[in-house]
């Protein structure tokens, strides 16, 4: 039987730091959404206004 | 070891980590590259020229612009250490960074700098003002591009010149309050212009050798420390009435007139000590006392301008 390609295997440490750095991504992701519903709440109409 | 021999030492360390596969950087790495006492400083200023502009920002609006203007500091600081990353390798106080260490391989700091630039200059625009913005946007590149690509290796009126990227946070902000620019945040401006190569040029008056080594022309090390001495004293003299000209030209109250003078005249007294002391311990911590008061004095001067001009209290003064 052929044997697959080789597969990556993460370290502890590795998977502790990709989760960490999702989470983190995750969170900035979920603030700016949240940024962004303030603000149109905050501006109204005037959230399509924007001169210079 | 010369700065070509550590180049190649720290692209063995790049290609080390790319062979360690997937990242092993923390969530702590990210944050480091982005200079974050150097953003705080940036915050800082930049919420003074919000304060103190006139007319009236929705906090959440100031927020905002103040979030963009830290991040668009941070991704300054992230593509200044992926283009000086052969510098801070052979730097003792830049050796520990993410990069020179290997737990962030150049690229992704690349792009993660890149993607942060966009965002907080793109933010801006879209929830605050274009015209801040761009702004931002200059300051960004000018960092970068100007300072960090060009003048850091090349002339030892680097940081002079240079010292203009980390002057805009308060243009910024105040262009965010009012939507155009007028003098008074150009007066800030101009005063961290001024108090950029005394700060500076005592930090490098104590690590000359590590720029020598990373083949900086810091002034020390191409004119020598007694030039950068009298250089120090004639900025931090010049910084006095620059100091105190928003309250000259009538803009800010005469407290902050007599703070900004007093400040002032401990700056020049701190620059005088490192003038007249040239060698051993004692020169070292002439220079290091100057460094640290001149954090102090921009602190001042800009809290006492926060309360005095930013608030409710202060302008019914």
């Amino acid at each position: 039987m052929e044997e697959g390609p080789k597969r990556i295997v993460l370290s502890d440490e590795q998977k502790r730091s990709r989760r960490a750095r999702s989470i983190a991504i995750a969170l900035a992701l979920g603030a700016l959404a949240i940024l962004f519903y303030v603000v149109t709440l905050v501006k109204g109409p005037a959230v399509l206004n924007r001169p210079l | 070891m010369s700065l070509v021999s550590e180049g190649a030492e720290l692209a063995r360390n790049r290609a080390s980590s790319v062979d360690q596969g997937p990242s092993i950087a923390s969530v702590s790495d990210y944050v480091a590259l982005m200079k974050p006492r150097v953003m705080s400083l940036v915050v800082f200023t930049a919420l003074v020229g919000i304060m103190i502009a006139p007319g009236h920002l929705h906090p959440v609006i100031g927020f905002t612009a103040l979030l963009c203007i830290a991040v668009g500091a941070g991704a300054a600081g992230v593509l200044n250490m992926w283009y000086d990353a052969d510098i801070d390798a052979v730097m003792r106080r830049t050796s520990a960074r993410p990069i020179p260490q290997g737990r962030i391989a150049p690229g992704e700091a690349l792009a993660f700098g890149i993607v942060l630039a966009a965002f907080a200059v793109g933010v801006l625009g879209l929830l605050v003002s274009w015209l801040a913005a761009a702004l931002l946007a200059f300051t960004i590149f000018f960092y970068v591009a100007v300072y960090t690509g060009w003048l850091k290796r090349w002339t030892p009126q680097n940081i002079v010149i240079g010292g203009a990227a980390g002057a805009f946070p308060p243009i910024i902000g105040w262009v965010a309050t009012t939507g155009s620019i007028s003098l008074e945040p150009c007066l800030l401006f101009l005063i961290i212009f001024c108090w950029t190569p005394p700060h500076f040029w005592s930090l490098s008056l104590v690590r000359a050798d590590d720029y020598a080594r990373a083949r900086v022309p810091m002034l020390p090390v191409v004119a020598g420390p007694e030039k950068t001495r009298r250089q120090i004293l004639l900025y931090s003299i010049g910084l006095v009435p620059i100091g105190a000209a928003p309250w000259l030209l009538g803009y800010a109250h005469a407290i902050y007139g007599v703070t900004a003078l007093l400040a002032g005249v401990l700056m020049v007294s701190f620059a005088w000590r490192v003038r007249c002391e040239r060698e051993g311990e004692r020169a070292e911590r002439a220079a290091h006392d100057l460094f640290a008061f001149s954090i102090l004095y921009l602190f001042v001067l800009f809290a006492v301008l926060l309360v005095v001009e930013g608030s409710v209290i202060g302008r019914a003064m």
